[in-house]
């Protein structure tokens, strides 16, 4: 059936240039492709430069999706890996599947970036959302001293759940573990993924839902519902970074380069914000889009090197499961 | 030694099991031959072990245990809507199971209608998660699945029967003894290790409602060794313990349910003299309404206001999930039939077996060994949905075997010598005798496997391709989009799809009057 769609494809001229277009193939998260993320845009905005057929691939999160390279190996369709975090660059290396950039930009991240593999497209802080008016704790003590309800994702499944892991972790160190025993209480359940708590928040299970500070931008921009915050957290907030990066056995190598520039400039960047709902790596010329300054903006990032990460996920996952077994 | 005659071969059905036990090992094999490392067995994992079994007995337990009383006051009250009730039960069982769980939260959770209205007089809200949640759940799940399998027994006992009783002023506890109580042991077995199996594979229930790493399940932690360490040998390791258990479950089900039926009748309507006591079977009738209609009564009310907003590829990927479930729906009768033929003439408890694998198989093992296999001849994104449809037939077949095996064995013990002596053998036999007789069973499992493979998750997520999603995993992405309102109504859509599709099918099948 295939062949025979490419076969009557050829008999016309316009799917004959179609063909001699060389393909991009990005994998990334499924979120990102479906046609309210910024896949179509991005599609959209890329193809008009590149003289390319841009082919985005979604595979369900981004630990998921390193596993399905390290699954393909050096077999793999995809020139580019578009999704991972921080939390994943150290596995990501020593796959060795990945290949150095040449991409420069000015980063308005409020970390310092400096990594020769990976390049970062948005980035967000973890916070946890609530409904206004509710009393809210301001520090992670507080909050297992109080009886605020909170729903959040297992580190073991999900980016989101790995991050509140290593927040912890990082704003505590040793004493993380007494934390995590301190808040076994107040968690009404633990997901598996981002989806399944923001569900059950909206539907009045928990006081407080682990998101980012981004979440209400969404309510507030899409639905014009400005009935949702976020609670500011005196250790300051543990970050995302979402990162791209070349596989290093891509057949389009130049493609491959031209898409990582793409991804941080303007055309691109100004999609994230209401697509994605994440702050963009490079805010655009055209600055943030109205109602993002009514957001959170913590006072301190917290965020692991990505040799730390490894490490600290390695040390706090048992105490994060022990304490909450008992 | 001689073998007796049959009517039918059982060649077919061999060839079939082996193909499906080659589909579920052959995948397991796959992964475990590409893994690179291996930690071996963790203490959490001996943890995830004790917790499944724990909640799959309770659960099954459960299930079956309320099953009984209502699958009896069923088969013996006739009421206006009775039809239309006993499709609807059906419902839970195949709905997706992040749309069930918002239902049943709506209505048993923290700010759910319980709650609201314990909290009006006072007393403080139920509190859902943990095992009790897990277990109420799995028995909302597989309450229906269990009540059908047990009123489908009270169905096949031959009409005569009870009139014959009726003759013999049998009424109450001798009834429930002389008739009764053989057919149930010979169903409940069964009944309880598929509902056993099922929890035993538990992933999205157990994680959401279970509260916390206390309520990890095995294939949880097989999702756990595929994505964070991509440890595929820990995952084959997790997978064959999942696989060795429920076949020996399935095993000891079926030794147990052994036991002959009750011989021929003349198919006429059932008519029951025994008045049992009509407030204590509309109590049962109520109470399983009640408890199985009102969480989905919130689904459709939360999805009402999304589904006039539905974008149009929501509809689109709705169209795409209706091809998938009917291909997949083909696949299963073109397997289970020649697969219950076999068990009915041979006795051949591994092709039973071979069918009850796909209950343990992990849908993400499967998925990922098929991409092993396929991935050097073509691009599985290409074949995300003949994967998709055939995967799902696999895991529907262990439900069709247990609907399809006793009436298959009742139709060859019923006729199989007379057509033998007409010389009515082979496919004459299969196409006159064999599937007309079957219609109602065929029709339950098809409508069964039409609905699961509708609402389905599995194996889809692992090969999407960003043109062909099905409706589950739309819904999904619109969720991680924010769209909750659209997908509430795609969930509203999904379940009028997947109603409409088992009701078609089960309806086509039956011939009685009365179902």
């Amino acid at each position: 059936m295939k062949h025979l769609l490419i076969a009557a494809g050829l008999l016309t001229a316009t799917s004959a240039m179609a063909a001699e277009k060389p393909e991009l193939t990005v994998y990334t998260y499924d979120s990102f492709v479906s046609d309210w993320g910024p896949g179509p845009k991005v599609e959209e905005a890329f193809e008009a430069i590149c003289e390319c057929d841009l082919n985005l691939v979604g595979v369900e999160d981004g630990a998921a999706l390193l596993s399905r390279l390290r699954l393909e190996g050096n077999n793999t369709d995809a020139d580019v890996a578009l999704g991972l975090d921080t939390n994943l660059i150290e596995t990501a290396k020593k796959t060795g599947l990945f290949a150095p950039h040449a991409v420069e930009a000015k980063y308005t991240l409020p970390v310092d970036w400096a990594d020769e593999t990976f390049v970062p497209y948005d980035w967000g802080y973890f916070a946890f959302v609530h409904k206004k008016g509710a009393s809210v704790p301001s520090s992670f003590r507080e909050l297992a001293e109080s009886d605020t309800k909170i729903l959040i994702q297992d580190p073991r499944s999900s980016t989101p759940g790995l991050g509140l892991l290593l927040w912890v972790k990082s704003a505590y160190g040793d004493e993380a573990a007494d934390i995590w025993a301190g808040l076994s209480d107040n968690i009404v359940t633990v997901t598996k993924g981002w989806s399944e708590a923001y569900g059950l928040f909206l539907d009045g299970e928990a006081d407080m839902v682990l998101s980012y500070t981004t979440s209400p931008a969404y309510h507030l921009i899409a639905e014009e519902d400005d009935s949702k915050a976020t609670a500011a957290f005196d250790e300051g907030h543990y970050m995302q970074v979402e990162v791209a990066a070349k596989l290093a056995g891509t057949d389009q190598p130049e493609l491959a380069d031209k898409f990582l520039n793409f991804m941080v400039s303007d055309a691109f960047q100004s999609i994230i914000p209401t697509t994605n709902w994440m702050y963009p790596a490079v805010t655009p010329a055209s600055g943030l889009p109205a109602g993002f300054e009514t957001l959170q903006t913590p006072e301190k990032a917290l965020l692991l090197a990505p040799e730390d990460a490894v490490a600290a996920r390695r040390e706090a996952l048992p105490e994060w499961l022990e304490a909450l077994s008992q | 030694m001689a073998r007796s005659a049959q009517p039918v071969s059982s060649l077919p059905g061999v060839a079939a099991a082996l193909l499906v036990a080659a589909l579920i090992l052959g995948t397991l094999t796959a992964v475990a031959l590409r893994a690179e490392s291996g930690h071996g067995f963790s203490f959490s994992d001996w943890t995830a072990l004790k917790f499944t079994l724990t909640q799959a007995v309770l659960s099954a337990v459960i299930s079956v245990g309320l099953a009984v009383p209502v699958a009896r006051a069923l088969a013996r009250r006739r009421f206006k809507g009775r039809s239309l009730l006993i499709a609807l039960l059906g419902a839970p069982f195949i709905l997706p199971v992040i749309v069930a769980i918002l239902g049943l939260l709506q209505v048993f959770g923290r700010s759910g209608w319980i709650s609201d209205v314990l909290v009006y007089f006072g007393a403080s809200p139920i509190r859902i998660y943990g095992l009790h949640g897990v277990v109420l759940a799995h028995v909302f799940f597989n309450l229906p699945l269990a009540t059908r399998l047990i009123l489908q027994g009270w169905q096949e006992v031959p009409s005569e029967r009870f009139r014959l009783a009726a003759q013999l002023g049998c009424d109450g506890w001798s009834l429930f003894r002389l008739i009764e109580l053989p057919m149930l042991k010979r169903i409940l077995p069964g009944a309880l290790a598929v509902i056993f199996a099922i929890c035993l594979t538990s992933f999205a229930v157990a994680l959401t409602l279970g509260g916390g790493p206390r309520a990890t399940t095995i294939e949880l932690a097989i999702y756990q060794a595929f994505t964070y360490d991509f440890d595929l040998g820990r995952a084959a390791l997790l997978s064959a313990l999942q696989l060795a258990l429920t076949a020996a479950a399935a095993f000891a089900a079926l030794k147990l349910s052994r036991g002959e039926g009750f011989g021929a009748g003349l198919d006429r309507a059932i008519q029951r003299w025994d008045g049992g006591t009509p407030i204590l079977d509309s109590f049962w009738i109520i109470l399983a309404a009640t408890f199985l209609l009102l969480p989905l009564s919130a689904v459709v009310l939360s999805g009402v206001a999304g589904l006039f907003a539905l974008p149009f590829l929501v509809i689109k990927s709705a169209l795409i999930s209706v091809g998938v479930a009917s291909a997949s729906t083909i696949i299963l009768l073109l397997l289970a039939l020649p697969m219950a033929a076999a068990v009915a003439v041979r006795r051949h408890s591994t092709v039973e077996l071979a069918g009850i694998l796909g209950l343990a198989a992990s849908p993400l093992v499967i998925g990922t060994g098929l991409f092993i296999i396929i991935r050097p001849w073509a691009n599985p994104t290409d074949l995300a949905l003949p994967v998709t449809a055939l995967v799902n037939a696999a895991m529907a077949l262990p439900f069709a075997l247990r609907i399809l095996v006793p009436a298959a064995k009742d139709t060859v013990s019923r006729h199989g010598r007379l057509a033998l002596s007409l010389n009515m053998e082979g496919w004459v036999f299969f196409t006159r005798v064999f599937i007309p007789r079957m219609r109602p069973q065929i029709g339950f499992a098809a409508g069964l496997a039409a609905a699961l493979s509708m609402g389905d998750l599995g194996v889809i997520a692992l090969f999407a391709d960003p043109e062909i999603a099905t409706l589950p995993l739309q819904i999904y992405r619109l969720m991680g989009a924010y769209k909750m309102e659209a997908a509430a109504g795609g969930a509203l859509l999904l379940l009028v799809l997947s109603m409409s599709l088992f009701w078609l099918l089960d309806r086509g099948g039956r011939w009685h009057a009365e179902a």
